[in-house]
């Protein structure tokens, strides 16, 4: 099948904003809207000229459910022009990419507006299933009397302990494991110890700070709160991370024995990612200049017990349909949702076993040259915005791969649920 | 009926019938001499054959009423003429009321002075929840009463204190606050408005009473109130300035809201208040402010320029406030400064005007994704208009504008807010020196209703007039100056203040010299004005437009000591919470109010020679909505003119 690139023309996003045991200063829609804004004020084309606004978001809020379209009008793109919303969990902003695609390989769309967003700091508390019972009877209850005996009948711990929404959205609800779950299976099959997966963590923000130090994140647009305060750049990076450290936090998934702790994951954030995506028509209509091209694209599906390994089983069709090796690409980004798990694609594809078994390959693929692996940093360091990374790494890996002269890079996300999406990226 | 112009009698079946005024060759209704006489022959009508129910209500897509014809009311040449005009509406209303069968006005709009006591004439009124529908009785800013029925009608709709906080301040009601207040019966969707005007006019129900409390006060304890009232009115306005105020609240208390009652040689009679040069100087005001609001209109022919997005470099108090009001009256904004950091109290500052004017949270959400952040400054290559508002230096506004210009979209208005800096210096670093143009604001930018829109001798004629369609789109008063130092207002202004420190100088104490131009009429005192303006920005325009004359010593004296006003505190008065600390003054001296208008006046007289505005009526106009030079004086030419004649 041939793939006809479609073109990313610019990319924009929020800072990372590390939910901080309260919801945070913006909703889902303000990180969007701001976004939005911000990215185009500075097109050539007016918001109401996109065919489409596409949005990612694996936790819309009840007030937002399609969120795609509540930001397109609060964008500005007038009452024209359609918005929807994708989900796919983790790779909800690259699925949000791909349907731009899709559309524009088709001929429905020329131009369009995809991206991805979540406030996971927002992530609403619910009531238990004793508690929606008990208000369900509450409500059909006639006389004062039956509103007393239940009343009487009320346990307050069935109030005061509500579920947490988030911890729901990152169980998987076949398997029943929670994702950091998952990542022990990973470091179990592979051997990866504590340190490796500390160290890895260490050194995705080492890579964070000198790239904010840099300014390699030219991308994130600043926000600012009612209040006048000044959100500039992603906010749960440590300049202070350390083996030491990192070494004190307890295991938080596989409580006591396990490996994975809150330190050697990403983190829980709020942001939201846009990236403006045209075809080869629409280029030379509006005289756009393009920053990169989508030259391929992949999703894969697996056993949602393994599901950190959803890159590889992505990636890897992609490189033997281009003929390529793992280090013939200039450039890498998989999402870091855990250490463990990048850790883990990392032993696959060295693993003969493993490439035989699950991906019916004569040999390994080999070795990944860490020094092309998300060279900036990862969601350890950046934060998880859940709906937002997948938009966020495609669009990162193009920044990349024009400031070092590379051509081709690989930006691949693991998926709650077991799946992997990938996305094969050109410099023009 | 054939021979009536501008109403519509339409019946229904069922005995219902619907009165629509849509007067003819008008986009708004407004109760002219004719209007009134076919409302009467309508009345007429439904005598011979009434109906059973009557819904009034408007035949324009946008508006009730407008209120009475003003410009009839310009050409009244007695006081004769003016009781007559009173008694035609006070009398036609009375019939109104008083007929057998419900009536119900049906409100959607803007509801004025006449077309407000029409309503109120009919037993039920219904208003539509929607932005545009305001009700008012905004006579007493034209010096006038409502005396239609209004003094005695909304106390008893709505209760005393209510009426006369609209009666004697002119402010409107918003379509929930006419409901809460009980003006309206009803507030209703449009959608439903028919159906609502028809339920409710044939429902029987009573008219609305007032609570027990209120009926009270509207009767027995009507003298306590009106002089509860009088002592609020005494802060606002003087009896001697403005005799309307005063006007109602007698009319209410004493004669039963009826103007025609109080006896002529009263300072309160229509007598008093038709020979009163008050109301012809306020009326003045209203055509005034209507030939600013002409400026910028769409022409023939012309594709009418209709700014979307304002982009404003310049985060400061003047730029940020800039942007805020743009962005309340629909526009997008890009707002630019050095850094975020510097934009960030600007979006704090419109983020709480927001909440203020809007209210509604989802609202101010719109109004704050339309304020966009930009410190990078993409917004100036979209814009339909570029403001400068950064700090007075020629070399870097010149830089900026020269990179503007090579970004902007080429049919983009390039403009300055520049008070002190020469146009044409500034011009010099564009490739096409006439694109730009001046848009000076004046401080506060949501209080302050004139905008002066600036010509440079090589501006562009269609860039002005692009310059002055913006203002007019975010509804400030535009005025056309050419550039000079000062332009009109601080021209104007900067000499008055000048004396006015002078006077300090001599040894007068700031409140008596304050007191000679309140007392005048002025709405603040030269040195509390200068006090508002900053002393450092009161001595850098007194250079520029002063020329070698010395400063006056105090105020070198304050601003030397790190006295600069209300902003640090202390001036020439000590501010507490933004109040300044007066001390009693005596009466002003004889011949202050001369001495200080003086240099005032020749001012403005230069002005108009000198052609930086085209006439006098345009420096009268400029002078009041950019100064508030008092009202009831007609402005400052208009004022000397009239002295004159009087002297002669």
């Amino acid at each position: 099948m041939s793939f006809k690139p479609v073109y990313i023309i610019d990319g924009a996003r929020t800072p990372f904003l590390k939910a901080r045991n309260a919801p945070g200063p913006f909703s889902a829609g303000d990180l969007a809207a701001a976004a939005g804004r911000a990215l185009l004020a500075r097109q050539p084309f007016a918001a109401e000229e996109l065919d489409e606004v596409i949005l990612g978001c694996a936790s819309p809020s009840p007030d937002e459910v399609n969120i795609g379209r509540v930001a397109a009008l609060r964008i500005g793109c007038g009452h024209g022009v359609p918005g929807w919303t994708v989900m796919r969990n983790c790779a909800s902003g690259m699925q949000a990419l791909d349907s731009a695609i899709a559309n524009i390989h088709t001929g429905r769309s020329q131009l369009a507006l995809a991206g991805g967003v979540d406030a996971l700091s927002r992530a609403p508390l619910l009531y238990s299933r004793a508690m929606v019972l008990w208000f369900a009877k509450m409500a059909q209850a006639k006389t004062l009397g039956q509103k007393a005996a239940l009343f009487a009948k009320l346990k307050p711990g069935a109030l005061l302990s509500p579920v947490i929404g988030i911890l729901k959205g990152l169980t998987d609800p076949v398997v029943g494991l929670l994702m950091g779950q998952t990542a022990e299976n990973l470091a179990w099959r592979f051997g990866i110890t504590r340190e490796q997966m500390d160290a890895f963590s260490v050194r995705s923000h080492q890579r964070a700070v000198a790239a904010q130090d840099a300014g390699h994140y030219d991308e994130v647009m600043p926000l600012i709160d009612r209040d006048g305060a000044v959100y500039a750049a992603d906010d749960g990076v440590r300049r202070d991370s350390s083996m030491a450290g990192l070494a004190k936090l307890k295991p938080f998934f596989d409580k006591k024995y396990g490996k994975v702790t809150p330190g050697n994951s990403s983190q829980i954030t709020d942001g939201s990612v846009w990236l403006i995506l045209a075809s080869e028509e629409a280029v030379a209509r509006h005289r756009l200049q393009p920053i990169g091209r989508i030259a391929d694209v992949q999703w894969a599906g697996l056993d949602p017990a393994q599901m950190g390994l959803g890159p590889v089983h992505a990636a890897t069709p992609i490189l033997r349909r281009h003929g390529l090796g793992l280090n013939d690409l200039d450039a890498w980004e998989i999402n870091e949702a855990f250490a463990a798990q990048v850790l883990g694609c990392i032993e696959a594809w060295k693993d003969a076993d493993w490439c035989r078994e699950q991906l019916g390959l004569d040999a390994p693929l080999g070795v990944l040259d860490e020094e092309k692996l998300n060279v900036d940093g990862g969601a350890i360091a950046l934060g998880h915005p859940v709906g937002a990374s997948g938009a966020r790494i495609v669009l990162h890996l193009l920044h990349v791969l024009r400031r070092n002269g590379g051509k081709r890079g690989m930006a691949t996300i693991c998926i709650g649920g077991g799946q992997g999406g990938a996305m094969l990226v050109e410099t023009v | 009926m054939s021979d009536m112009k501008h109403w519509r009698i339409e019946r229904e079946a069922d005995g219902l019938a619907w009165l629509v005024f849509d007067k003819a060759g008008e986009s708004a209704n407004t109760l002219s001499a004719e209007a009134m006489r076919e409302l009467a022959l309508a009345l007429d009508e439904f005598e011979r054959d009434p109906p059973k129910g009557l819904v009034i209500r408007s035949g324009k897509s946008a508006g009730f009423i407008a209120g009475a014809d003003i410009g009839e009311f310009t050409q009244l040449a007695s006081a004769a003429d003016a009781k007559a005009l009173v008694e035609r509406g006070w009398t036609l209303f009375n019939r109104l009321a008083a007929v057998r069968y419900p009536t119900l006005a049906l409100i959607r709009g803007h509801c004025m002075g006449g077309g407000t006591e029409l309503a109120l004439a009919c037993r039920y009124r219904i208003v539509v929840d929607e932005p545009g529908t305001r009700i008012a009785l905004p006579e007493v800013m034209l010096g006038i009463v409502p005396g239609w029925g209004g003094m005695l009608r909304l106390p008893r709709t709505i209760g005393p204190a209510a009426a006369f906080d609209m009666m004697l301040t002119g402010r409107p009601l918003s379509a929930r606050r006419a409901r809460q207040t009980g003006f309206a019966d009803e507030c209703v969707p449009p959608r439903v408005m028919e159906n609502a005007a028809r339920m409710k006019v044939r429902s029987g129900a009573p008219p609305r009473a007032l609570p027990f409390l209120q009926k009270i006060l509207n009767g027995p304890l009507k003298g306590l109130v009106a002089a509860q009232a009088r002592k609020q009115v005494v802060k606002r306005a003087r009896p001697e300035h403005y005799p309307a105020p005063y006007a109602i609240l007698d009319m209410w208390a004493n004669h039963g809201g009826n103007a025609l009652a109080v006896p002529d040689g009263k300072p309160t009679s229509l007598d008093a208040i038709a020979a009163s040069p008050t109301t012809q100087n306020l009326v003045r005001v209203y055509y005034l402010r209507e030939r600013l609001r002409g400026f910028g209109k769409p022409e023939n022919n012309i594709e009418h320029f209709m700014p979307k997005h304002l982009h404003v470099i310049g985060a400061g108090v003047m730029g940020g406030d800039i942007a805020a009001w743009g962005v309340l009256r629909g526009l997008t904004v890009t707002l630019q400064d050095q850094s975020i950091e510097r934009i960030a109290p600007a979006i704090r500052r419109a983020a709480a005007a927001f909440k203020k004017k809007l209210r509604d949270d989802a609202q101010v959400r719109f109004a704050l994704d339309r304020l966009i952040p930009d410190p990078a400054g993409q917004g100036a290559r979209r814009a339909d208009l570029v403001i400068e508002a950064i700090f007075e230096d020629l070399e870097t506004k010149r830089a900026l504008f020269a990179g503007i210009e090579a970004i902007a979209r080429p049919d983009a208005v390039l403009a300055t807010n520049t008070s002190s800096l020469r146009l044409e210096d500034i011009a010099l670093a564009l490739k096409n020196p006439s694109r730009l143009i001046g848009i000076h604001f004046f401080n506060p930018v949501a209080k302050m209703p004139l905008v002066e829109v600036v010509e440079g001798a090589d501006s562009d004629p269609a860039m002005l007039k692009k310059g002055l369609a913006f203002v007019r789109a975010i509804d400030k008063l535009p005025l056309p100056v050419k550039s000079a130092p000062g332009f009109l207002v601080n021209a104007v202004l900067a000499p008055y203040m000048q004396e006015a420190m002078r006077c300090l100088d001599e040894g007068m104490a700031p409140e008596t010299v304050d007191e000679a131009a309140l007392a005048f009429g002025m709405p603040l005192g030269p040195i509390e004005l200068a006090d508002t303006v900053g002393l450092d920005v009161v001595v850098a325009a007194g250079q520029q437009l002063a020329n070698a004359a010395a400063p006056p010593a105090k105020l070198m004296e304050r601003v030397a000591a790190g006295q600069l006003g209300r902003k640090t505190g202390r001036g020439f008065y000590v501010y507490d919470k933004g109040k300044p600390q007066k001390n009693a003054s005596g009466p002003a001296p004889d011949g202050l109010a001369e001495r200080l208008l003086r240099p005032f006046l020749d001012a403005a007289r230069r002005c108009v020679e000198q052609g930086v505005v085209a006439d006098a009526d345009l420096a009268d106009a400029g002078v009041i909505f950019g100064t508030g030079f008092a009202p009831f004086r007609g402005g400052p030419l208009h004022y000397e003119q009239e002295r004159g004649k009087g002297t002669a």
